[in-house]
Formats: C-alpha cells, structure tokens, sequence
C-alpha cells in the first residue's frame, strides 16, 4: 500500500482539467451515439442464451452464501461485469491508439495548460463513463427480468463504475505499448478468456485448488464477485477486498498511463 | 497584452547555452538567443537544423537538455502549463480534431484554455471570421483544403489571445493564394502586438514577416540579424545570373560534371587576371574569366553568379571580355543568397 500511496496522487492531484477531454469525447459521440448502444447488446444476447436457455437446462447453482439461485440470476452479474469491462476496453484501446498515434489528438492537447496526467485522467474518466452507461442499461433489464434479489443491488452500479475504471486504466497502460493496429490481437487474447473463465458461468469451486487462486488474480474475477455479491444480497468482507483489488490495479495502471504519454509525448 | 515597461524591456523569451540532445543526434547545441515583446523573430534553417527542435522546447513540450530557457519570465521545466496558457501554437504538420467539426475545434480548444462555453463559442465565431472560414463552421475537418486546415489550425492557436504565437513552418505546401492570406493575417496579428515567432525555409516568407532572424544550420546559429542586415553582410546589393550554352559551359570547365568545390571562386583573393583557357582546372579558369568583375562569383551546373553591387555593370564588362551568355538577368540579392552562402548547396533531406 506504500508504494500506491506514492504513486496514487499523481494521476489525482495533478490532473485538474482531465474533464475537458471527457467534454471533448462527449462532442465527438453526440453524432454517434449508435456506437455506443451495440456494447450493451453483447452481454444482453449472453444473459437470454445462455443464462436463460443453458440455464434450463442447468436448474439452480449454489449461491455465494450456500443459497439456491437460478442459473440465469448466477450470470446475470457476471454479464453486468463484463459489460463494464468491455465499455471500458472498447475506448481505452482502439480509440485511444488512433488518437495518440494518427490523429495526434493528444499532441494538439499538450500545447495547451493539459498535461499527460490530464490525458490520462480524462480518457480513462471517459472510458469508465461509457462502461457504466453500460452497466446502467443492464442493470434496468435485470431488475425487469426479477433476476436481483438484494436491495444492495443499488451499489452494483458504483461496483460496475469500478470495474470499468480498472479495465479502462489497464487497458490504456497496455494500449500506450502498442506499435501496430495487429498488436490489438493480444487484447483479445487476454479478454476472452477472462470474459469466459472468471467465475462468469460457473462458480470458482469448479475449478481445482490451484486454478481457482490463478483465476482469483485477475481483475474480472474481482468484478463478478463484487456484484454477484451485490445483486444476491451475499454481502461480506471479501466484497471490500474486491474493491481494494479493483481500484489498486486501476490507481497503477493510471501511473504507467501518465508516465508513458510523458515519455511518447514529451520527447 | 503584457503592459510596456518603462525601463528595458525584459525578452519574451531568452535562450542561454540551450542545448537539444536526443539518444541518436544533437539537435540543438548550445544557441544563444532572445525575442522581445512584439517582435517578429524567424528561425531559418534546411531540414533538420534544429528549428522544430527548439520551437518545441518553447512550446514547453520538449524538455531541454542543457543551459537555460526563460519565457514570459517563467521557467519552461517548472511552469510548463503557466506558460503554454499563454502560448499559440501552429505546429509543423496540422493537429486537427478529425472527429469534430470547425467549429467544435475552436470551442474545445478554448475549453481546454479554461474559458467558459460561452466565451468560447464567441471567440470562435469571431476567428473563423477572421480565416474566412466561417461558412464551413459546421463541416468536419477531413474535406477541408490544405490552405483551409492551416487557417483553421491559426485560429484555434488565437482562440486563447495569446502573448506568444510560435509558428512551425506556417505556409509550407500552400498554394500562393492561401500564403499570402495567411501572410496577410500574421501582419495584420503583429500590428495588434502578438509576438510571433516562426520557422520557415521560405526567404520570401522570412522577408515579409521577420524583423529580425536567426539562420540555424548543424544544431547551430549562424548567423543573426535583420532581413535587410543580413544581406548587406553575407550577399552584395545585385546578383547577375548568366547562362552560357553547353559548349561554353565546357569550356569554362563549369559545366555539371564539374568538381562542385572548384565552383566557388572569390575575385577578392585573387585578383590575376589572364587568358590561359586550357590548363584544365575549372576553377582557375573560372577565377580569370570573371576576375575582377565580381566581389564573389559562384558556378551552379545551370548557370553562373555574380555578385557584385552593380549587376549592370558587371553585364557590360561580361560582354566586353568576350563572353556571350545565352541570357542574363540582373537581379536585387535576397535572403536566400544568403541562406545559400551560410548552409550550402547540398540537400538535406
């Protein structure tokens, strides 16, 4: 937590004017608000295929708390996650690479007052906004479809603004190493697995002992519980741990955000 | 606007010892120089001089490696953001925002200057009245013309009022119209007090727009002065341009196969003049032909220069020792002789 604290300021205190570049994007969607809708439709198909036709087939799962849950109640947070996750991948990968290095949008930005912490900020400010809007409609489609079952379930949306601050960071961080449009294949390398293996359809105790503490790294799995937990009502202190784990990976990869546009930018 | 003091007045920007370096190369090495309040500065320079170079570091997006850069004042490592407030910045190759619109450029433009929607969309109105582009308000950057970008990419450098306007080669690859509009609005910016100081490999552009500039060549300054100074110092008052045919191109040992450091003779150091044509070396035979009749005389593979203060003259005195150009044209110096005379001839690429 040291080291966190030291880094953790920067990207924070150093970045006052970060919400114009989230005003920018907003200017730049307004005329293609159609993009943005197609994110919501991926999770949605998930949920009604599998959650609800696999899930017939599968009956009821084991809770967090030991409790009968329908198979379709099971996905549906997890499907709430993965949607934060890729709202916020979608933006800070692609579109941020093609700003940085095509349209020099960033390069117009640093001869103005804005420094690269306020870039960094901003785009991941930006990124965890459009995975919540996300989040938001899913949440709606499950409370009609009685898939929540815990008036916590209100705070599976700052959860669901979490995850998508952690994967908007991490994936701008990654993204800020990238030399070629090709280089996009690793993201999906990494994002598929994760979307298929991090407790989404099955629960963790499938997988044996040591691949359930591989699988208990990666942020998804985070994500999953956290709001599984919420809409279940299966509250406990493994849930604060969730959140510590999110927000420690989104803080870090926020640093490595602002000091490799400093280093790309700044020559 | 910075109010004039009544004493000296401070530079607007000053450079000691400023020094670029990258992993690969020196960029800029060690120049010396200041701008004051309202003045009209130029970076001359070819390819690769270090210009661009040290317009970064002023524009505070370039951290300097060594000696020392104060502008407004303020130190450009410390108060990167206090001084970039106050900058305009027209960078080499145009940074539009190819997802906005002309208008939207200006606004957010302004938006991340801290200026309120409000005053930010009048400031935009006015400026794209000001680049003639206020018909295209609502069009996305992509389709506009070269010349159209780089207005636009002026305004949105203005929408802040800068003190400062740094202009990285402002009217490269425009057609003459667009330059001379553009020429038109820098002078018409200067006459307001916005300092302005640019690159440029044009001379035209330099004459018309610098009080006064330095000529970079290597990561080094070369020379320093105004436009006018400039001349009188490197270049002589009339240049004459002759063009002989082939054959007498051969014979004056100046023709395209000739050994390019034979080609630059200079008539002050020496003066013996004679009529021996055929003792092979090109640049002796070059030095008596013309001896006497120029302060330096300089062999292209096209065509020979003179230059000397009474290009007339010079014509007369051609014809009467004999020698029968195919044309000949008595031309004012510019800065580009004298560009040419401190960075050479070779291509820089």
């Amino acid at each position: 937590m040291g080291s966190l604290l030291r880094i953790a300021p920067l990207p924070f205190v150093a970045a006052p004017r970060a919400g114009r570049l989230v005003e920018r994007n907003i200017l730049v969607y307004r005329r293609i608000w159609l993009v943005l809708v197609s994110g919501f439709f991926e999770p949605l198909f998930y949920l009604l295929g599998i959650g609800f036709g696999i899930g017939s087939l599968v009956g009821t799962v084991p809770g967090l708390e030991g409790q009968a849950l329908s198979y379709a109640a099971f996905v549906a947070p997890a499907m709430m996650a993965s949607s934060a996750m890729n709202g916020a991948i979608y933006d800070s990968t692609f579109n941020v690479f093609f700003k940085l290095n095509y349209d020099k949008v960033y390069d117009a930005v640093l001869a103005t007052p804005l420094g690269p912490a306020d870039v960094a900020v901003g785009e991941v400010a930006w990124a965890l906004m459009r995975g919540s809007l996300y989040a938001v409609g899913f949440l709606s489609v499950m409370i009609a479809l009685g898939l929540v079952s815990s008036p916590w379930a209100v705070l599976a949306l700052p959860a669901a603004m979490l995850v998508g601050f952690t994967f908007a960071a991490l994936g701008m961080a990654a993204t800020s190493f990238m030399r070629t449009v090709q280089d996009f294949d690793l993201i999906f390398l990494v994002t598929l697995p994760l979307f298929l293996f991090s407790g989404t359809f099955y629960p963790l105790s499938a997988y044996p002992p040591e691949l359930q503490l591989a699988v208990q790294l990666t942020p998804l799995y985070h994500g999953v519980d956290l709001i599984r937990g919420l809409t279940t009502g299966a509250l406990g202190p493994g849930l604060l741990v969730d959140a510590a784990y999110l927000a420690a990976l989104g803080l870090v990869g926020l640093a490595i955000v602002s000091r490799r546009l400093e280093k790309l930018l700044l020559k | 606007m910075t109010s004039v003091p009544t004493g000296p007045i401070d530079p607007l920007i000053q450079a000691r010892g400023l020094t670029k370096r990258f992993p690969a190369i020196t960029a800029v090495d060690a120049i010396d120089f200041d701008v004051a309040p309202g003045e009209s500065f130029g970076f001359l320079g070819p390819n690769g001089a270090g210009k661009t170079s040290t317009m970064r570091m002023i524009g505070c997006v370039s951290p300097i490696t060594a000696g020392s850069l104060r502008v407004f004042g303020l130190d450009p490592t410390a108060d990167g953001p206090r001084i970039r407030a106050r900058l305009g910045v027209v960078p080499q190759s145009d940074t539009l925002d190819l997802e906005l619109t002309v208008r939207e450029n200006l606004v957010i433009y302004g938006r991340y200057f801290d200026l309120s929607r409000g005053e930010a969309g009048r400031r935009a109105g006015e400026l794209l009245e000001f680049v003639q582009l206020a018909e295209r308000s609502g069009d996305k950057v992509e389709p506009l013309s070269g010349g159209m970008r780089r207005r636009l990419t002026i305004a949105r450098a203005l929408i802040n009022e800068p003190d400062l306007l740094l202009l990285d080669e402002p009217t490269t690859g425009l057609d003459p119209q667009a330059r001379h509009l553009l020429w038109e609005r820098l002078y018409r910016l200067k006459q307001r007090g916005v300092t302005l100081v640019l690159t440029t490999h044009y001379m035209d552009e330099a004459e018309q727009l610098c009080d006064r500039l330095v000529i970079m060549d290597k990561a080094r300054i070369v020379a320093e002065g105004s436009p006018r100074e400039l001349i009188e110092r490197y270049a002589t008052r009339e240049v004459l341009e002759l063009r002989f045919s082939e054959a007498d191109r051969e014979a004056l040992g100046t023709g395209p196969g000739a050994d390019p450091a034979d080609r630059v003779a200079s008539g002050d150091d020496r003066a013996a003049p004679g009529e021996s044509r055929h003792d092979g070396r090109g640049d002796g035979r070059l030095d008596e032909r013309f001896a006497g009749l120029a302060e330096r005389v300089e062999a292209l593979p096209d065509r020979i220069l003179l230059y000397t203060a009474d290009g007339e003259a010079a014509a007369v005195a051609v014809h009467e020792r004999g020698l029968l150009p195919e044309s000949v044209l008595v031309r004012r110096s510019s800065l580009e002789d004298v560009f040419l005379r401190l960075t050479g001839r070779t291509l820089v690429d």
